[in-house]
């Protein structure tokens, strides 16, 4: 417990350890990694969103969708990030295309099944009132998959938060994970309060996301009881993919 | 998609590349076949196995664990919201820092236990999740047709209600082990065991590009034949689905 209390405590110096020179403070480091986070989670969704839905839309392309999402759960971030590194160097550029080959995939697949899995039943029923392919994917699919997509997203999220910090030990300064991979300057308080940093800030990501996907799930599929906490996080698959 | 394949054919010089008893190691290429012959006993085999043996635990005591709590759950149903809060905020810390949290607690430190309380953390959520599903989709005239039959709770769930949630739980597995194999490379940091050891190696000696690929390369391809192997389970234990699909 003691460990604990001097982690809280160099939470409270906001980084600092005394009679060491300064360095980066730990709300600047914090803010650093929710940065590169953050750049990479809005590229890979720019990239990935509009693939997935309108794969999804035009139900084409599942084997490439689905199959995506499983050779990616594959990819260990450490291996993805070291190999990146040794051949394109070190820089922010390679670690957020790292961040954006990890994270592309779970959003497409998620996007995918998300609007390839609305019944059929009621695009035909919006067809049939005269909507056009692009009013249906806005007004009758996206808001019925809200509750899949953001599932991608989250799950997409929770690997780049994780990854940013992971990106500390190939070697690439300017994360939380800096302060881990420095045992020798900050101590076992400073990788404690650091991992407890990382961890108030993935918790923190996933509550915000959570709470975006309940703000935007229309009313009548909103579920009540505590089954969607976990389903957003890692989709139940039944069938084999 | 990935670096590896999206980098540019002339590969640039890596600076400061440290002397080598390679020939193609000190060329800087891509791939230096005669390192992974030459160490393929010592460093790549060892640690391949190591890695094995971290996943097979870690999945095993999530898988006993979870499966415990799913059935406890399904008997009593309060019990799940709790279950699923705790462990998705396990599932939600990144594993550097759960590393680094257990690691000063009494009895871990920097040991294999710290590792697998970690990968078996990971494991928890989706394996009860899907086994809890599994078990809630069997159809209630099926549990009609086994009590109409005589049979027992207890019976009931060995014979009909476990076989048939058993797509469900594979794919839990399936998953599950997935994720262990990719979290266990950074479980190098506090075991110094595993593929992640020839990876933080080749980054700090030098980046040393085939430790990397080699070790990235057995990471991913554990992870496939893991994946295929419990297809091929499940095709086995369940012959039925294969009848039902004909």
């Amino acid at each position: 417990m003691h460990n604990f209390i001097q982690a809280l405590q160099f939470i409270g110096r906001d980084g600092q350890v005394p009679g060491a020179p300064p360095l980066p403070t730990l709300v600047h480091l914090t803010l650093e990694t929710l940065k590169i986070a953050a750049l990479g989670l809005g590229i890979s969704i720019l990239i990935a969103l509009p693939v997935g839905l309108w794969l999804g839309h035009i139900h084409r392309g599942s084997f490439v969708a689905i199959n995506l999402g499983n050779i990616w759960r594959a990819l260990p971030s450490l291996a993805v990030l070291a190999i990146g590194v040794a051949f394109l160097g070190l820089g922010l550029r390679n670690v957020e295309l790292a961040l954006v080959v990890l994270a592309v995939p779970p959003i497409i697949t998620n996007a995918y099944v998300a609007i390839d899995g609305v019944e059929r039943d009621v695009v035909d029923a919006a067809r049939g009132m005269g909507l056009t392919g692009w009013q249906i994917l806005r007004q009758v699919e996206l808001p019925l998959g809200v509750p899949l997509i953001f599932a991608g997203m989250r799950t997409a999220a929770l690997f780049v938060v994780s990854t940013t910090t992971i990106a500390a030990l190939t070697g690439y300064s300017g994360s939380l994970g800096d302060i881990i991979n420095n045992e020798t300057s900050y101590h076992l308080s400073g990788v404690l309060g650091a991992a407890i940093c990382i961890a108030v800030l993935a918790l923190a990501v996933e509550f915000v996301l959570a709470w975006a996907q309940r703000a935007l799930t229309p009313r009548g599929l909103k579920v009540t009881g505590s089954q969607d906490v976990a389903r957003a996080i890692v989709p139940v698959v039944t069938e084999s993919g | 998609m990935t670096p590896l394949a999206s980098a540019p054919g002339p590969v640039i010089p890596n600076f400061g590349g440290g002397p080598s008893s390679f020939a193609c190691e000190r060329a800087n290429r891509l791939f230096c076949s005669d390192w992974v012959s030459a160490n393929w006993s010592t460093v790549l085999w060892p640690a391949l196995r190591q890695h094995i043996v971290l996943t097979l635990i870690a999945v095993a005591i999530g898988f006993a664990i979870s499966t415990a709590l799913a059935l406890l759950a399904y008997r009593r149903r309060w019990l799940e919201r709790p279950v699923l809060v705790v462990t998705s905020v396990l599932y939600t810390i990144p594993s550097l820092a759960l590393f680094e949290l257990l690691e000063p607690l009494p009895g871990l430190g920097l040991s294999r236990t710290t590792a697998e309380v970690a990968l078996v953390s990971y494991t928890l959520l989706i394996l009860f999740r899907n086994t809890l599903t599994g078990l809630r989709e069997v159809p209630d005239e099926v549990r009609d047709a086994a009590a109409g039959m005589g049979m027992g709770p207890v019976q009931t769930l060995v014979r009909v209600e476990l076989p048939l949630a058993l797509p469900a739980i594979i794919a839990g597995l399936r998953i599950a082990t997935v994720t262990v194999i990719s979290l266990a490379t950074v479980a190098a940091l506090i075991d110094n065991e595993g593929l992640g050891v020839p990876i933080l190696t080749a980054i700090s000696n030098e980046v040393f590009k085939t430790e990397l690929i080699a070790a990235g390369a057995l990471a991913v391809a554990l992870a496939l034949a893991a994946d295929g192997l419990l297809v091929i389970a499940q095709r086995l234990l369940t012959p039925w689905a294969r009848v039902a699909a004909r």
